[in-house]
């Protein structure tokens, strides 16, 4: 074969080569920019929601570890320290004024102070925590179930979501606090607490203080922590950005399952 | 052969019918599936530019693969890539890497081989996730095809005086000495065998992995993940069982290179392979 002959060939196929990736990349680049393809993605988000629940009762138990896989340090992530003064007050008294307040599709809105949770049914587990980055760490987690506090609430037949309202703003001045969402389902599951210890001292501040939700089978962003306000819905749509939680409202899927 | 197909003269040999609509077709939408799954994983990856073995990432144990970057002089960032504790420099492609205005930017793999280019989870999650169901409904389409049409036993299963002449085709390959006539119709040897690693191998594994990452998943029998040591573990395989791929579909092409690259192609397009025999050598017109 002469060169001569090869060389545009050769210079042929690369060009192409090179315009294909590059077409493949500037498309990709437009279609991520579309509104309605996005969407179209995220019909994979709902198909997993709905193959995961035929898979697997809604009772399905996250697994449960022993002392020894414990992470030496159970790191912080998101919100270290919730800019925002009256948390901060709170924090410095020891959250001795800290009020739980439930509220929303429910008999009896009440509020609870710590003293009032630690005294309801809790539960102590030993999870994996996996954040949506790809890092995991595992904790041991005590807190009151979730189930029980919605059970002395009592919510409505409509009720259909739990909103978790946080004291950690993700944008200056105070505004957009945090908050996240879950169904009925998740939010009586056996595992979904709301977390007072971790590794058996008071839960730190940099992991959520006083409380924050633990929803093993989901991914981290899930888990709200500095929870002052809970609230029981039919829909979250006139909540915030209207997709049930921060994240969500940033493009993360409201399915945290996978 | 090659002058006769630039200039596009009528090629001497047969046209043989060797890949039937469904395979052709399935194996164009693997090829979008799979590129799109591994650009928007690398970008999934850069999230978190860490592989640890073990059930979770704070244990204690040194990372399999750590990809960063250091500060250095007058702010320029060093590419740093530590492999099982090696450190190797890697500025330019790992670690930090031109932007796309020219600009020596923190990154773990460059914006050219990541969908979405910029660093972007949610959205390189949403690309993952959907392209993730159209390659395993395409894979159980071309399974359930291929052992109903017979494809896999006809095709690609070796049959054992096939198996051995693994030594003889192995010898071949080296010399890029490639089949004519009626053996061109079939896969060779080490074409099946790879073709069946692939396929029953390092495609179910990878999505067996991918899932183990899935904390919903991992509730459906808790603790199956520990098999290959935990979800962190899990991880890293997903990640090498993707480049094991991407080192199979280099060999693919370079295969598909040397041994007639637009005689393969057009069997992938047409179906159609043409077949050189001795006899049209001869006859040629």
């Amino acid at each position: 074969m002469k060169p001569s002959i090869e060389l545009p060939r050769r210079q042929f196929i690369r060009a192409t080569f090179g315009a294909a990736a590059s077409l493949l990349l500037a498309g990709c680049e437009k279609l991520s920019q579309t509104e309605w393809f996005p969407r179209l993605l995220g019909s994979g988000e709902s198909l997993n929601q709905k193959v995961h629940g035929v898979l697997g009762g809604r009772r399905a138990m996250a697994q449960e570890f022993s002392p020894a896989d414990l992470s030496p340090d159970f790191r912080s992530n998101g919100t270290s320290v919730p800019d925002n003064p009256r948390y901060q007050a709170m924090a410095a008294n020891g959250f001795a004024d800290y009020q739980l307040k439930v509220e929303g599709l429910v008999e009896k809105p009440s509020t609870f102070s710590l003293a009032q949770l630690r005294e309801l049914l809790s539960r102590t587990q030993i999870t994996r925590h996996d954040c949506v980055e790809g890092w995991s760490a595992i904790g041991k987690w005590k807190g009151v179930k979730l189930s029980a506090v919605l059970n002395a609430v009592q919510p409505k037949s409509d009720a259909r979501f739990v909103v978790f309202h946080c004291a950690d703003p993700m944008e200056p001045q105070g505004a957009s606090p945090y908050y996240e969402s879950i169904d009925m389902d998740d939010a009586t599951h056996e595992q979904t607490i709301l977390a007072y210890e971790l590794n058996d001292k008071t839960l730190p501040v940099q992991n959520g203080a006083p409380i924050r939700l633990r929803v093993e089978r989901q991914l981290g962003y899930k888990h709200a922590k500095y929870i002052m306000r809970i609230e029981v819905v039919s829909s979250f749509e006139k909540i915030a950005g209207g997709n049930g939680g921060y994240w969500e409202d940033n493009g993360y899927e409201w399915y945290a399952g996978i | 052969m090659a002058v006769s197909e630039v200039r596009g003269e009528a090629a001497s040999g047969t046209l043989y019918y060797r890949h039937t609509l469904p395979v052709r077709i399935m194996h164009w939408i693997n090829v979008i599936a799979l590129t799109v799954l591994l650009m928007s994983g690398l970008n999934i990856f850069n999230a978190h530019p860490t592989l640890n073995w073990g059930k979770s990432s704070y244990d204690g144990l040194p990372a399999v693969l750590e990809i960063g970057a250091v500060q250095g002089a007058e702010g320029v960032p060093i590419g740093i890539t530590r492999v099982f504790g090696h450190q190797f420099v890697t500025t330019g492609f790992l670690g930090a890497s031109k932007d796309q205005g020219g600009e020596l930017a923190v990154r773990a793999f460059p914006w050219w081989l990541t969908i979405p280019d910029n660093q972007w989870l949610s959205m390189a999650r949403r690309w993952h996730l959907f392209f993730a169901w159209v390659f395993v409904i395409n894979g159980l389409c071309y399974v359930a095809y291929s052992a109903l049409s017979r494809h896999l036993t006809r095709d690609l299963a070796p049959t054992s005086p096939e198996l051995r002449t693994i030594g003889q085709s192995i010898v071949d390959h080296l010399k890029f000495k490639h089949p004519s006539g009626e053996a061109a119709k079939r896969y060779n040897v080490l074409q099946k065998l790879a073709y069946l690693a692939v396929i029953f191998v390092l495609l179910p594994l990878i999505i067996l992995m991918g899932m183990a990452m899935s904390p919903w998943l991992d509730s459906l029998w808790p603790g199956w993940i520990d098999v290959v040591g935990g979800r962190q573990s899990a991880r890293t395989i997903h990640f090498v069982v993707a480049w094991l791929l991407v080192a199979f579909v280099l060999m693919h092409v370079f295969e598909v290179i040397v041994s007639g690259f637009w005689n393969h192609l057009r069997s992938m397009i047409t179906g159609r392979f043409r077949i050189v025999t001795e006899e049209a050598h001869e006859t040629k017109h």
